[in-house]
């Protein structure tokens, strides 16, 4: 791997960072539109993390160091995974340092840090809201690595990249087993990113929020990082669902040309997935705390149907 | 090699040496802390020294002890499973050795005898390591027994409380009963091998049906020790009661001990592997690393918590072993290496990190005197190290990068992924239902540290003992922190590790990772480059630098942040009353999955006037196993007491005819 591929990787890195408000902001004014609302511009999500970042952070008496250096650990951790997924091309080296299952973990690593400042200040939305976030994680992250096992199973890798390579070669059999994955790793993408049916990242009622109750504490900085490292999470599963699943038009090599194509590819994809977002999160509710159960589990069965179907099916055959 | 054997006998020496002067301490307490405890260490760093040799040179050491029956001397051997289970021990003894000379202060002035104390903990040490390094089954079960009964007294010893009495009881019995299980297995083995001797042992050709004898046996011995469901019950009764640093060995290096129990007589005594045995192991160790962490949320007395976790680390390591028995018995030998591997790392991973959260339970407990989470709160503040140190074992036993845990969970989820080379369709997808209880275990493994982390050591505190908590002494801290530099360095460099590990499934199973290496230190690639990369040093690196980096940058302002109430949504300000306890936080997993505990909950109105909510959350395990059997053997019992007439002519009859039928068997 040469020195310009590390270059190239850092870019990617940075790029994640650089689009990640922009589909935010993009989401929420196709939900708008959706919901006859004109909306904000699509580039409100920079203005508002410009905004906090200018702002003075302030802490509570009872808030420890831990609360102060969550937020840095929770978007680092976030900002690692993302940049193992690939964005443009499958030809960098950060997919060989950490696997898919090296990602959940960074995601792990974060959620964990992300519960641990909720719990700080010693607050009662606080402690609540860890304690659904750590339960709704519990029930989605199985569920998630039992959809990306199915792939890697098939692909005989848990590299991404290499993942990737093996779906444009296989030139899109329709395997029964992609279809359980995906449909699983939808419903764990919509659960984890904290989105309706799940959670409401638009809510601030006290009793129904999940992530907002967790952040709840923070203010100027600490808050930016935090926001952007949720707005990072969506960018990368959208990354995820889009690249994994529908591989067309990444590039396989380090070419300006292919990059460019990559460049757009994937953003058209994550434009279309915004809108399903958008449209999903229009005609559905939020469900109450205790159906989320089974919807995850539904999550859960059919990841591991599609992990079953493989190893039984297309093993053999 | 036989400087290793040398410093192994020095290890057993000094442990022995250190039981021996703990009796002082009769006399004057002071010997305990200043002359048995670190003689304890020294005996863990030669133990160490001894494992990390046989590791490194590989090739086996065999010694004869002077003692013994006449035609049975007592054999040692060393060889490289014997070294790295010298390192498990010696690692965490060490620990114990720096830490204890603090932690046994308190018990200077108290009425129990501290004599008992050193003296049993220098023999359970030396017990241990006979274990490891016997060669014949008689050396084995002496050493397994003095290994028991040694710690049967340190779980005794604040036998003033009835429950710990009751659970040091429970301890001996389960004890006994594994202890007799291997025994027969033994005795299976030794029949067919001709001899007592494990080199016989090995000889020995089982048909399928004795082989299966033999293994069951020793699962069932072996399982008991080491706290597989369904034979569990007993483990976080006896571990708690133990104090802390006793605690540490007994889940840290105890279980082990029962772990490489298994191995030796399965792995190399027995030597056959069939996969409907990986199956059974397999199956019992994700059941068991499930309802272990399970079990563990619903806890929130912290040491009883930990002992749970026990349960379900076990289980992993199970995990482990059993897909390297399966893979072996359908010809995969390469791949069992993987699932070998990942097994052995997490029993090193699991010493340390089980040992670094017991110490710090210990540590708790030194300076507020609390063990239930409920009263806890806001201790990061108090004792800012012990904070430090427990959060690393938080983070490893959650197996979350770039620590330890995550490396060896990394390594089994490679293993069961590598299932689609299995010929037959059912394991095929056995497997990957393991990979998915693992997966669901490591998350909720996560939930359960968050609760016990956010409790304990954030927020504000819940009474007022451990609001004027004090920090641990020196000594208590050093022991914690090379626990918790170690797990981070065997997060970081995985590759170093395995490679030091690589000689044990090279000399117990004739292969080991080929390729784990393959592209330098930096890459941890146990099947291929290909299949699975994890550059720990990179991730870590990335991790810490930017993070760094960042508090660099923009924590240049941190004396400008100004402190305020808290906002918590413009309510009133939060009281410690207003948190969430162990309890609540825990609620949405118990009402998700509470067919599997026995949940007792009521609200009632007391005398007083006031309604109180009751909630006793129990174990299954008690109602569908222990219970019936304890109920069997007294009516058992109430049917032999009718032999005991009282009448001696009666009870003389009986043994004549005893006689008569023996020496007709004989005959």
């Amino acid at each position: 791997m040469s020195a310009s591929s590390w270059v190239l990787a850092l870019l990617q890195a940075l790029l994640y960072v650089a689009l990640a408000p922009l589909l935010t902001g993009w989401v929420r004014k196709a939900k708008a539109r959706l919901q006859n609302r004109r909306g904000a511009p699509v580039l409100q999500p920079y203005r508002e993390l410009y905004k906090l970042f200018a702002k003075e952070a302030r802490m509570a008496h009872t808030a420890s160091v831990l609360f102060r250096a969550a937020p840095y650990i929770v978007f680092i951790a976030l900002w690692l995974a993302a940049s193992a997924v690939p964005l443009l091309t499958t030809g960098l080296p950060t997919a060989a340092i950490a696997d898919v299952i090296v990602i959940a973990g960074l995601l792990a690593l974060a959620r964990f840090f992300l519960a641990l400042a909720g719990m700080d200040v010693g607050t009662a939305f606080g402690g609540m809201g860890a304690s659904r976030e750590m339960f709704v994680s519990a029930l989605a992250e199985p569920a998630m690595l039992m959809a990306v096992f199915t792939l890697a199973m098939t692909a005989h890798s848990t590299n991404l990249a290499s993942v990737v390579e093996y779906q444009l070669l296989s030139h899109n059999v329709l395997r029964p087993s992609y279809m359980f994955a995906l449909a699983g790793l939808v419903l764990v993408a919509v659960a984890e990113t904290g989105r309706i049916p799940v959670d409401n990242p638009a809510t601030h009622l006290e009793l129904t929020m999940i992530h907002e109750a967790m952040i709840l504490e923070y203010s100027g900085r600490h808050l930016a990082l935090m926001e952007w490292a949720a707005q990072l999470k969506l960018l990368l599963y959208g990354t995820l669902l889009a690249n994994v699943f529908f591989p067309w038009g990444i590039a396989q090599d380090t070419g300006p040309v292919a990059l460019c194509l990559g460049l757009a590819a994937v953003s058209t994809k994550l434009a279309l997935l915004g809108v399903a977002l958008a449209l999903s999160e229009t005609v559905l509710t939020k469900m109450r705390l205790f159906r989320v159960p089974a919807f995850l589990d539904l999550a859960l069965l059919l990841a591991l149907l599609g992990l079953l179907s493989h190893v039984i099916l297309e093993v053999g055959a | 090699m036989t400087a290793a054997l040398w410093s192994a006998g020095v290890a057993v020496g000094l442990a022995l040496l250190s039981a021996v002067l703990s009796l002082f301490a009769a006399w004057a307490p002071r010997v305990l802390r200043l002359v048995a405890m670190p003689l304890f260490g020294l005996a863990g760093l030669a133990s160490l020294a001894a494992g990390v040799t046989a590791l490194i040179q590989g090739g086996v050491a065999t010694g004869e002890l002077p003692m013994g029956l006449p035609w049975l001397p007592w054999r040692i051997r060393l060889d490289a499973l014997s070294g790295l289970f010298l390192c498990v021990i010696g690692v965490v003894s060490f620990a114990v050795g720096l830490y204890g000379p603090g932690y046994v202060r308190r018990f200077e002035r108290g009425r129990d005898p501290v004599q008992a104390l050193g003296g049993f903990a220098g023999l359970f040490l030396a017990g241990m390591l006979l274990v490891v390094l016997a060669d014949d089954a008689f050396l084995f079960m002496v050493a397994w027994e003095l290994m028991s009964l040694s710690s049967y007294f340190l779980v005794a010893f604040h036998h003033d409380n009835a429950a710990n009495r009751r659970a040091a009881f429970l301890y001996l019995l389960m004890a006994h009963i594994g202890g007799l299980a291997i025994l027969l297995g033994f005795g299976v083995l030794a029949s067919f091998g001709g001899g007592f001797a494990f080199d016989a042992m090995r000889g020995a050709q089982l048909p399928f049906l004795w082989s299966s004898v033999a293994f069951v046996l020793a699962f069932a011995g072996f399982g008991m020790k080491a706290g597989l469901v369904p034979l569990h019950a007993w483990l976080p009764e006896a571990h708690p009661a133990a104090p802390s640093h006793i605690s540490a060995l007994m889940s840290g290096v105890m279980l082990k001990v029962a772990v490489y129990g298994f191995i030796r007589v399965l792995f190399d005594l027995i030597g056959q592997f069939h996969w409907q045995w990986g199956v059974a192991v397999l199956v019992i160790g994700s059941v068991s690393a499930l309802m272990g962490v399970l079990y563990a949320l619903m806890q929130h007395d912290l040491k009883r918590l930990l002992a749970y976790h026990s349960v379900e680390n076990i289980g992993i390591i199970f995990i482990g072993l059993g897909l390297a028995i399966l893979f072996t018995g359908s010809g995969h030998a390469a791949l069992a290496a993987v699932a070998f591997v990942a097994a052995l790392y997490h029993c090193v991973n699991h010493a340390l990190f089980k040992g670094l959260l017991f110490l710090g339970a210990g540590a708790i407990l030194h300076s507020a005197n609390e063990r239930d989470l409920e009263s806890m709160g806001g201790l990061l503040r108090r004792m800012p190290w012990t904070g430090l140190f427990f959060l690393t074992g938080c983070i490893s036993i959650s197996a979350l990068p770039p620590f330890n845990g995550f490396v060896s969970e990394w390594l089994t989820f490679q293993a069961a992924l590598q299932a689609w080379q299995l010929d037959s369709g059912v394991l095929r997808s056995i497997v990957p239902i393991a990979a998915a209880m693992l997966a669901l275990t490591g998350a909720l493994a996560a939930a359960c540290f968050v609760k016990v982390y956010g409790v304990a050591f954030l927020g504000q505190a819940r009474s007022r003992h451990v609001r004027h908590a004090r920090p641990v002494p020196l000594s208590m801290r050093t022991g914690q922190g090379v626990l918790a530099v170690l797990c981070l360095l065997l997060g970081v460099l995985p590759t170093t590790f395995v490679g030091l590990l690589n000689e044990v499934p090279r000399q117990v199973l004739g292969q080991g990772l080929s390729q784990a290496t393959a592209h330098g230190w930096l890459w941890l690639t146990p099947v291929s480059p290909e299949t699975a990369s994890y550059g720990a040093p990179l991730v870590a690196f990335a991790l810490f630098a930017a993070v760094g980096l960042g508090l660099w940058l923009f924590g240049r302002g941190i004396r400008r942040v100004r402190r305020c109430d808290a906002w918590d949504c413009g309510f009133a300000p939060p009281t410690p009353g207003m948190q969430y306890t162990a309890t609540a936080f825990a609620q949405p997993i118990r009402r998700v999955f509470s067919l599997l505990f026995l949940i007792d909950e009521a609200v009632g109105r007391q005398e007083d006037g006031q309604l109180r909510h009751r909630l006793q959350v129990s174990d299954r395990a008690w109602g569908i196993l222990y219970l019936p059997v304890a109920r069997a053997v007294e009516k058992a019992a109430r049917q032999v007491v009718r032999l005991q007439s009282g009448n001696v002519r009666i009870y003389l009859g009986w043994s004549l005819a005893t006689l008569v039928v023996l020496l007709w068997v004989i005959a």
